[in-house]
């Protein structure tokens, strides 16, 4: 579990524009990397590049190499089906299946895997995911009930249980506290760091200061005017960047002078 | 100021015309509808009952009620469960290609023509399962006879008409298929983005997408579709009463022998000309039966969508 991603030179094109351009940046095993900048300048669209949901738009393509753990990620043997099943992803909004109860919610991903598993083997994938996002203690007497009757924090934590149930190697996360209070952003702060000795995780945030509390690297993304491709400015140990960084562009950021 | 505090004065809102005409309007048409129905089902009530209590020597059928009419809700029910079986799956998976599958422009052009269907009269499905359908399904049948006719449905002597119940299906089939397609596409259209990529990012082909996250959604939709279909086709006259060939008082598994049920609305399109005195309260009294039917396959419908309202995915 838990492997190193190293991407160099990546160009992500929506159709004819392009939307980030040339980005070359290592990430570590078992480490926390947060992307910051302002808006629109293409951190997320990195992120979802690094386990293909981007493509998810028609149109949406990337030229450069993704290696993880050495691997290829855009090689032609590889099926984007499979690198999201070893690439969890928590997105912005909780996003539960309604439909499904808390339990099934957490053996989604399993499901998929269409492994057929003893109701006692699923009961302790359940009772482990959900221990480690945090969750067990509030949800253990109504794993019945549907997943969208708990309340936002506990919506996104069930979504964290659900991405590292089928343990990925990697979990990206895509401004994962956005829409929740701060009460709950601290709760899954805490959940992103004891995760992080188990999984590499890669978070894209808007909050300066969430950076600095959850990671070890971060790396700042800006562009130069609307229209124009995002790139990533700098990128170093989350301590130097927010107290010496080397770019101008990221200074002003993190004091707050623009984005 | 410690007159608006008073709990017993109510607080004065200001009443505008406009509110006032548009919620008259509203109310009037909601009203209207109601009595519209009470209207109808008093009719068939009033004029039925004398055909319920009919003696069978002053009907043409020769018979009482009760088994007059049996076989036509037999046949009603038979055809238009045949149809909705049919029609359903067909229906699930093209919307599904015109939403999720195909080129945006493809699917545009599909669900038009589909639309299409929609606008077809019922006589030309009836013309065209006689002339074209029928003749056409009748090696079909024959085949089905020798290969399968150890199942009921297929026992036999198949028609040579080939105009059997499973014919009439098959066009009632073509006639709901419209209705039930258009809904699908809007409802699976509106299956949250999030779901969709909740599901993609767990590792998700496409199909295991549309089952973890589309169906579900869409579930109540997917009812709601069918039971338009059902009702259409239990009260579709022309297209069956032209297709079937009719025997009857037949009430027969069998699918594809020329002895067949009629159902409801085509009796009563093709006795009612020649019907006089009590006959036409039979018939009228046949027709309430098919009201009583198509409202209880609605009630049916409401209940199966209720059941699971806390998993609907609307809260």
């Amino acid at each position: 579990m838990a492997k190193s991603i190293d991407v160099s030179d990546l160009n992500i094109y929506y159709g004819d524009f392009l939307a980030v351009e040339d980005v070359t940046i290592p990430i570590a095993a078992k480490s926390v990397t947060a992307f910051i900048g302002p808006s629109g300048c293409g951190k997320s669209t990195f992120l979802r590049s690094l386990n293909r949901m981007h493509e998810v738009i028609r149109g949406a393509r990337v030229e450069g190499k993704v290696l993880i753990d050495g691997q290829d990620l855009y090689g032609s043997d590889m099926d984007p089906v499979n690198v999201r099943r070893m690439i969890g992803m928590v997105f912005q909004r909780p996003n539960p299946f309604p439909t499904m109860s808390i339990y099934d919610n957490v053996l989604a991903g399993q499901k998929l895997n269409s492994k057929r598993m003893k109701k006692s083997e699923s009961d302790d994938i359940v009772e482990r995911s959900l221990r480690s996002a945090g969750l067990w203690a509030e949800v253990k007497d109504r794993l019945d009930r549907p997943g969208s009757g708990l309340s936002g924090g506990q919506q996104q934590r069930l979504c964290i249980a659900r991405a590292i149930s089928v343990e990925p190697e990697v979990l990206l996360m895509d401004e994962p506290c956005s829409a929740l209070d701060p009460i709950s952003t601290s709760v899954i702060e805490d959940l992103i760091h004891e995760l992080k000795t188990q999984y590499t995780i890669v978070i894209v945030t808007h909050n300066m200061q969430q950076a600095a509390r959850v990671s070890d690297e971060t790396a700042f993304f800006n562009l130069s005017g609307v229209g124009k491709p995002g790139r990533l400015i700098e990128v170093g140990r989350t301590q130097s960047i927010f107290s010496n960084p080397q770019d101008p562009a990221t200074e002003a950021y993190i004091q707050g002078r623009f984005g | 100021m410690t007159s608006t505090l008073d709990p017993r004065r109510k607080r004065s809102t200001v009443v505008r015309p406009g509110d006032r005409i548009f919620s008259g309007l509203s109310t009037s048409a909601g009203i209207l509808i109601l009595l519209v129905l009470a209207g109808v089902a008093a009719f068939l009530t009033i004029e039925g009952i004398p055909g319920i209590t009919a003696s069978p020597d002053e009907v043409k059928s020769g018979q009482s009620f009760l088994p007059y009419v049996w076989p036509l809700v037999y046949g009603t029910l038979l055809a238009a469960t045949i149809a909705l079986i049919i029609s359903v799956p067909v229906a699930i998976g093209v919307a599904l290609f015109i939403s999720h599958y195909s080129p945006r422009k493809l699917g545009q052009v599909l669900g038009y023509l589909i639309d299409l269907l929609a606008a077809v009269p019922s006589v030309v499905y009836g013309l065209w399962g006689i002339g074209f359908l029928a003749p056409n399904m009748a090696p079909i049948y024959r085949w089905l006879e020798g290969n399968l006719g150890f199942i009921p449905f297929f026992a036999g002597p198949a028609s040579a008409t080939g105009r059997t119940i499973m014919t009439a299906s098959v066009v009632l089939a073509v006639m709901i298929l419209p209705i039930m397609t258009a809904i699908c596409r809007e409802i699976f259209l509106q299956t949250p983005r999030l779901h969709e990529e909740a599901a993609l990012a767990l590792g998700a082909t496409r199909w295991e997408m549309a089952r973890m996250a589309i169906f579900p959604y869409a579930r109540s939709g997917i009812v709601s579709a069918a039971m338009l279909g059902l009702g259409r086709a239990l009260g579709e006259t022309l297209a069956v009463a032209m297709v079937l060939s009719v025997s009857a008082g037949t009430v027969t598994a069998n699918l594809i022998s020329s002895t067949n049920p009629s159902t409801i609305a085509a009796n009563i399109a093709l006795s009612f000309g020649e019907a006089s005195g009590k006959t036409v309260n039979v018939l009228i009294a046949s027709g309430l039966v098919l009201f009583v039917i198509t409202f209880l396959v609605n009630f049916a419908a409401r209940a199966i969508v209720d059941r699971r309202k806390d998993f609907s995915g609307a809260n």
